[in-house]
């Protein structure tokens, strides 16, 4: 309730409470517009629900739920528990729980092999899972398969357009199949067009199109039924640095509108720039679960290095400046001074603030990133590259 | 307890009869894949051109030979064996298609959808019915051309033309099952011909079984592509027409049986 909501829906807000807690919660309730669904006796005798508050006890649970969550962005639009997938010798998912709050971007990140194009199929319901549950919008992905479907889209690696279809074909043809109303297509297709720089392009056979066009009309397919819940497999993998970067901000745009995005990838960077939360993922498990800026933080960090031209003594007096700044101590190998930090934007100011005041400055400095393979190394003692050759863990099984 | 900030978009649900939805998204399955069928049009190639240039080979080079062993003029005991055959080597057309489309990852976007789980094999069929009708006329048409006479009457030649349709729709999954099992156009196609060529040679499609070693008469007597071009023969060509038409009914209907579960639980499986 941090934001004074106008409505407030509460399922079930005193079930399993003793009286005391039912009182105090009341307390704390002074909302113009109060739902409640509530099927307990205990309700009855409490008699201090809000006087504007309309109680609904009528109201069952599912409605409710039903309710919450066509009106919250705090559910989450994705969960995962304990799901598995062998395929023959190869287990490619070994029990992985994660959640995605709707309204998010959530990253998956691992190396090839690792399991995200499994678990992207199994929660788009392309194949069943062995053991535990994956559920979207709180559909389960195998007994509500065709809700879930309505409800997905699906771009990237695994998913596909008609090459000898025209863009706007391919198009009317996912609208026609997600089972849209025809002026419906006709509008949205339009827009999807227009919006992903493909209107010249309409009318020419997809096997025309250069790779980012393709991979542009494969995201706006995915997108024809305006699915609350995007998954994106590998979006950027093979494309430009340009494509990439535009596919980034429509990515952005598509979660200011209210779309939950799963997506995976084998970059850190684009995790970092993406995602609210990473779960990174090796050989079918999740190692590691947070915000970028907490991986990064806790497993890998950012290297500065600053170069002082063969002149060691320099270097040597940095390091004795800089000792004394947040983060590991600083490294020398000759003429070059490294610092690791968690913190690399902020520390560099520091350090150059901190030389200067010396009268010392570097003749080269550079910044690098952690990668993903560092943050591996850091989480499982092996190199991200080392899984990709590594059969049992295929995941294109 | 939930706080409200904005609203998310609308969850869906499926509405509506699940049979209507099945008719639906196979029309729009069998309709995507008639405008390949347009676009490309080296794909329908090897089924109207190989057909014709089998015609002209056998009516006027082989022709010569195989009439001193008929009682009618061996244009007329040729065509009905060229309908079958071309839609025989038509149905590997539905496992290329279908290859095409599990190497593309189209069938993985197709299974994402909310579309009824049949339509992609229902509706790459129906395409591939609605490509046979086309060659079947134009085969029609080119056997009038070298002078194909039918002796009884235009019903029979149009019930001998819908048995053709239907042992090429049951062919049809056959290769779908192929195609899927394969997922590579090349290697569908690659598996097929070693299979089809005794079948469409073996038989009475071309020459009277008769003219065989006996002991390729055993196999060419009861294998469905000649029990197909008897009945065809029977019925446009006059005299008993009830056995060879039951005997090809059964097959279509037996075929069909055991390669129509087949391909289905294949595309339901991991692709």
């Amino acid at each position: 309730m941090a934001k004074r909501p106008e409505l407030l829906v509460l399922d079930e807000p005193v079930a399993s409470l003793d009286q005391m807690m039912i009182t105090d919660l009341w307390l704390h309730i002074d909302h113009n517009s109060v739902i409640i669904s509530d099927h307990s006796a205990l309700k009855r005798e409490d008699g201090d629900v809000p006087a504007e508050s309309c109680r609904l006890p009528g109201l069952s649970h599912s409605a409710t739920w039903n309710l919450r969550r066509s009106l919250t962005m705090a559910d989450p639009a994705v969960t995962v528990t304990g799901l598995a997938k062998r395929f023959g010798q190869v287990l490619a998912l070994d029990g992985i729980d994660f959640a995605v709050p709707a309204g998010t971007i959530f990253g998956l990140l691992g190396p090839n092999g690792a399991g995200k194009t499994t678990a992207v199929r199994v929660l788009t319901t392309i194949i069943a899972p062995d053991r535990g549950e994956a559920r979207v919008l709180g559909y389960d992905v195998v007994r509500d398969a065709d809700t879930v479907r309505l409800n997905i889209g699906l771009a990237g690696q695994s998913a596909a357009v008609d090459a000898n279809l025209t863009g706007a074909e391919n198009l009317r043809l996912v609208g026609r199949l997600a089972q849209m109303r025809a002026a419906d297509i006709r509008d949205r297709t339009v827009e999807l067009l227009e919006r992903f720089d493909l209107r010249d392009a309409a009318d020419r056979p997809v096997r025309t199109y250069s790779g980012g066009m393709r991979r542009r009309l494969d995201v706006a397919a995915s997108l024809v039924h305006r699915p609350p819940v995007l998954f994106l497999d590998e979006p950027t993998t093979g494309l430009d640095l340009q494509s990439r970067g535009e596919l980034w901000a429509m990515i952005r745009e598509l979660v200011e509108e209210g779309t939950t995005v799963l997506l995976t990838t084998q970059y850190l960077e684009e995790a970092d720039r993406l995602a609210n939360r990473v779960a990174v993922i090796d050989r079918g498990k999740v190692i590691a679960e947070g915000t970028p800026a907490d991986l990064k933080a806790e497993f890998g960090a950012t290297v500065i290095e600053l170069g002082f031209a063969d002149q060691q003594e320099r270097a040597t007096r940095a390091v004795d400046l800089l000792s004394g700044l947040a983060g590991d101590p600083p490294e020398r190998d000759r003429d070059t001074v490294r610092l690791n930090t968690p913190d690399g934007a902020h520390v560099l100011g520091d350090v150059l603030r901190t030389l200067e005041a010396d009268g010392l400055s570097p003749t080269t400095i550079a910044v690098r990133e952690p990668s993903l393979d560092e943050v591996f190394l850091a989480l499982t003692g092996h190199h991200a590259e080392d899984t990709a050759d590594t059969p049992p863990h295929r995941e294109d099984a | 307890m939930t706080a409200i900030t904005a609203p998310a978009p609308a969850v869906r649900t499926l509405q509506g009869s699940p049979i209507t939805r099945a008719v639906r998204d196979a029309l729009t399955v069998a309709d995507r894949n008639l405008i390949t069928y347009r676009r490309v049009p080296q794909l329908l190639v090897f089924s109207t051109i190989q057909p014709v240039i089998f015609v002209l080979m056998f009516r006027y080079v082989f022709g010569g030979v195989v009439s001193t062993a008929l009682t009618v003029p061996y244009v007329d005991f040729l065509m009905p064996g060229i309908f079958v055959q071309t839609v025989v080597f038509g149905a590997i057309g539905t496992g290329i298609g279908l290859a095409t489309d599990v190497q593309s990852g189209l069938l993985e976007r197709f299974r994402s959808l909310p579309m009824a789980r049949s339509a992609v094999l229902a509706g790459r069929t129906l395409a591939d019915l609605a490509r046979n009708v086309f060659v079947a006329l134009l085969m029609v048409a080119v056997g009038f051309a070298v002078g194909f006479r039918v002796h009884t009457g235009a019903l029979q030649l149009v019930a001998g033309m819908l048995l053709v349709l239907l042992f090429g729709y049951a062919l049809a999954w056959v290769f779908a099952t192929v195609g899927l099992l394969t997922g590579d156009p090349e290697t569908a196609q690659a598996a097929a011909f070693p299979v089809l060529a005794p079948l469409v040679f073996a038989s009475s499609a071309f020459i009277p079984v008769r003219t065989m070693p006996g002991w390729l008469q055993a196999f060419a007597n009861h294998q469905p592509v000649s029990i197909t071009a008897n009945a065809v023969r029977a019925l446009v060509l006059g005299g008993p027409t009830a056995s060879y038409v039951l005997q090809c009914l059964a097959w279509c209907a037996g075929i069909v049986a055991v390669f129509g579960p087949l391909a289905v639980r294949r595309y339901r499986r991991a692709l």
